[in-house]
């Protein structure tokens, strides 16, 4: 039992509004994770203070090991720390194939060769067409990214998180307004995610994170409510009505 | 086996690696528009012997524009001051050929790269801020230069300019000849040259995280895309560009005017971008065609008030919208943007299914 990612008391406000209230979790390595909570609990928040995309008002994060708390996105990235969002934050104009490939190449550290063409990297075509392949998205792989079905675009979310090779994927709310007849293909690429990727993951679902993680943890008004294995959590009256009261 | 060989192939070639291979392939792969160019800039050598002077302008204008679109298409970076680069290596290369060694392409590269120092050192301020503060930051860089170059009159020779001095031999082989035909010859080969290169740049996987940052700056930077790092080289080469231009018009008139300092050259170059188009290179190279016989054709026919319709032009781009500026095939029949598209985006090579 080695904690692959930490936050020891780890604080947001915004103005006045505490949106992550003294938070300190521990991801266990290879742990299926998930982080549940009623809509505004500061789930996001939390995933944006792990990843970087906010500063934190206090508190600290720590990767294998390593406090992370100074460091920029991108760096966290190249530590193993990838994301995808909630709100799909994609290359409108790009390629699935150009995004997927620029992916590998930062995480080849060879974003900053600047003189040979795309093709002429083949392992990294090989395994930007291998993963786009994994993820569904071969037969698209040319259109651009702005016209892809939603479902699509979901997909490919999670490509470019997976493609950064990733110790600890978080994943939010990967399913989140997929129309029900492509649902099942998002979430069958989150089950077959590699055992040993940690993978933090929210989702609304209570069938999915029930039969998906290992360990749930459950965030109230941005602090941590409770935590437990999956037995420990589906048994507690509490977080039943918590999600009863929310009415979803 | 040769069964299982040849279905191995066949399954190969319409692979995903194998289809990948091809778009990407494609995407760097000379456009019919782009040869034609070419082909018709090398053409008006013999065709045109009489413009070799507006030619030469033309190139050089190109050249600044190209640089500008690096710094505006590839790094996202609004820049009101891209004139400095620009003088500066208009006066770096005036000053070499009177004091150091007179042979242009020496000159040229000194020039690009006392420029593109000072685009180094100014790129880290250039990061910070706004768009707003950007463009003040730009043009008040621009504006110190040229004051700069007007109060060290003993250097730059102020307000007279710069002159007395000879440009040699181009490579210690071609005289610059009265008519500019050497003149053009020198600058188309530049601007090819650099172009070339720009190409390779953009088209690298460095240029594809430029593209990143301009896309969406969150999600390039979580797959790894340090932005600011790269915005700061393609900010530096693209100074280097814009000193070569400013080199270019020292050696092809034998003069430095403190006028290539002028705020008006950065807005110029703007224009020139804006009416070509950002972000795919060309567009400074097209805009400058179109500025450079605009102004001409509008200072005939009315010599005062060219700079009015030019602003007339400008406002009637803006107004119509910023994306449409770089679509304004776009307003034409469909049948008619079909043919152009397909004319303009052929490529060698087979076609692949899917999008249009
Ligand atoms: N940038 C922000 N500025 C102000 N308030 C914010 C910001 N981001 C989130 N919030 C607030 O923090 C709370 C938690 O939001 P969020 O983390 O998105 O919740 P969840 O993902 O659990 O639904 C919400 O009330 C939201 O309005
Ligand atoms: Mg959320």
């Amino acid at each position: 039992m080695s904690a692959v990612l930490q936050t020891r008391n780890l604080m947001k406000r915004f103005g006045g509004f505490v949106a992550t209230n003294d938070v300190s979790l521990s991801v266990e390595q290879g742990a299926r994770h998930a982080l549940i909570g009623p809509n505004g609990a500061g789930k996001t928040t939390l995933i944006n203070l792990l990843t970087g995309a906010l500063k934190p008002t206090s508190g600290r994060v720590i990767l294998q090991g390593e406090d992370i708390t100074d460091l920029p996105p991108h760096q966290r990235v190249r530590r193993g720390l990838a994301r995808t969002f909630q709100v799909n934050q994609l290359f409108p104009e790009f390629t699935p194939l150009e995004a997927v490939v620029l992916a590998i190449n930062e995480r080849e550290q060879l974003g900053a060769s600047a003189w040979k063409p795309l093709v002429r990297y083949p392992q990294v075509v090989d395994e930007a067409a291998a993963l786009l392949e994994r993820f569904g998205l071969s037969d698209v792989m040319g259109e651009r990214t702005s016209r892809l079905p939603y479902g699509k675009q979901r997909l490919l979310e999670m490509a470019l998180a997976f493609a950064a090779k990733p110790r600890v994927l978080l994943l939010d709310e990967p399913a989140a307004g997929v129309p029900e007849e492509e649902r099942h293909e998002v979430l069958a690429i989150v089950r077959a995610l590699p055992s040993d990727v940690t993978v933090v993951l929210i989702e609304h679902d209570m069938d999915l994170v029930f039969s998906f993680a290992d360990r749930i943890s459950v965030l109230v008004s941005g602090a941590l409510f409770t935590e437990g294995t999956v037995a420990e959590i589906a048994a507690d009256p509490r977080v039943k009505a918590i999600y009863l009261g929310e009415d979803a | 086996m040769t069964v299982i060989g040849e279905t191995t192939a066949a399954v190969s070639s319409t692979g995903p690696e194998h289809v990948a291979a091809t778009q990407l392939r494609r995407r760097n792969a000379w456009r019919a528009y782009e040869i034609v160019l070419w082909l018709v800039a090398i053409a008006l050598i013999f065709m045109l012997p009489s413009k070799a002077l507006l030619l030469t302008e033309i190139a050089i204008l190109a050249l600044f524009a190209v640089s500008l679109d690096l710094v505006l298409g590839y790094a996202g970076i609004v820049s009101l001051g891209h004139g400095a680069f620009f003088g500066l290596g208009a006066y770096v290369a005036g000053l070499f050929a009177m004091h150091f060694f007179p042979e242009p392409v020496t000159g040229l590269l000194v020039a690009g790269l006392v420029s593109g120092l000072l685009g180094f050192v100014t790129s880290f301020l250039v990061l910070r801020g706004s768009d707003l503060t950007r463009l003040m930051t730009t043009l008040g860089i621009a504006l110190m230069l040229a004051e700069l170059a007007n109060q060290m009159a003993w250097l730059t020779g102020g307000a007279d300019g710069l002159s007395g001095f000879t440009v040699g031999p181009i490579l210690g082989l071609f005289e610059f000849d009265l008519w500019g035909r050497t003149g053009y010859i020198y600058s188309l080969v530049v601007l090819f040259l650099a172009t070339w290169a720009a190409r390779r740049i953009v088209n690298s996987p460095f240029g594809l995280s430029l593209k990143a940052v301009q896309g969406n700056r969150v999600r390039a930077a979580m797959v790894g895309v340090p932005a600011k790092s790269r915005i700061v080289v393609i900010y530096t080469i693209a100074a280097v560009y814009a000193g070569f231009a400013g080199a270019l018009l020292t050696q092809t008139t034998s003069f430095v005017s403190p006028d290539v300092l002028a705020f008006h050259r950065s807005a110029d170059v703007l224009l020139v971008l804006v009416l070509g188009g950002v972000g795919y290179l060309y567009g400074g190279i097209i805009g400058a065609i179109i500025f450079t016989l605009l102004r001409d054709w509008f200072s005939v026919i009315t010599p005062q008030y060219w700079m009015f319709w030019i602003g007339l032009v400008l406002v009637i781009i803006v107004m119509v919208g910023r994306e449409n500026i770089t679509r304004w095939h776009t307003f034409l029949p469909a049948p008619i943007q079909r043919a152009l598209a397909r004319a303009a985006n052929w490529r060698p090579g087979p076609k692949i299914g899917g999008g249009q």
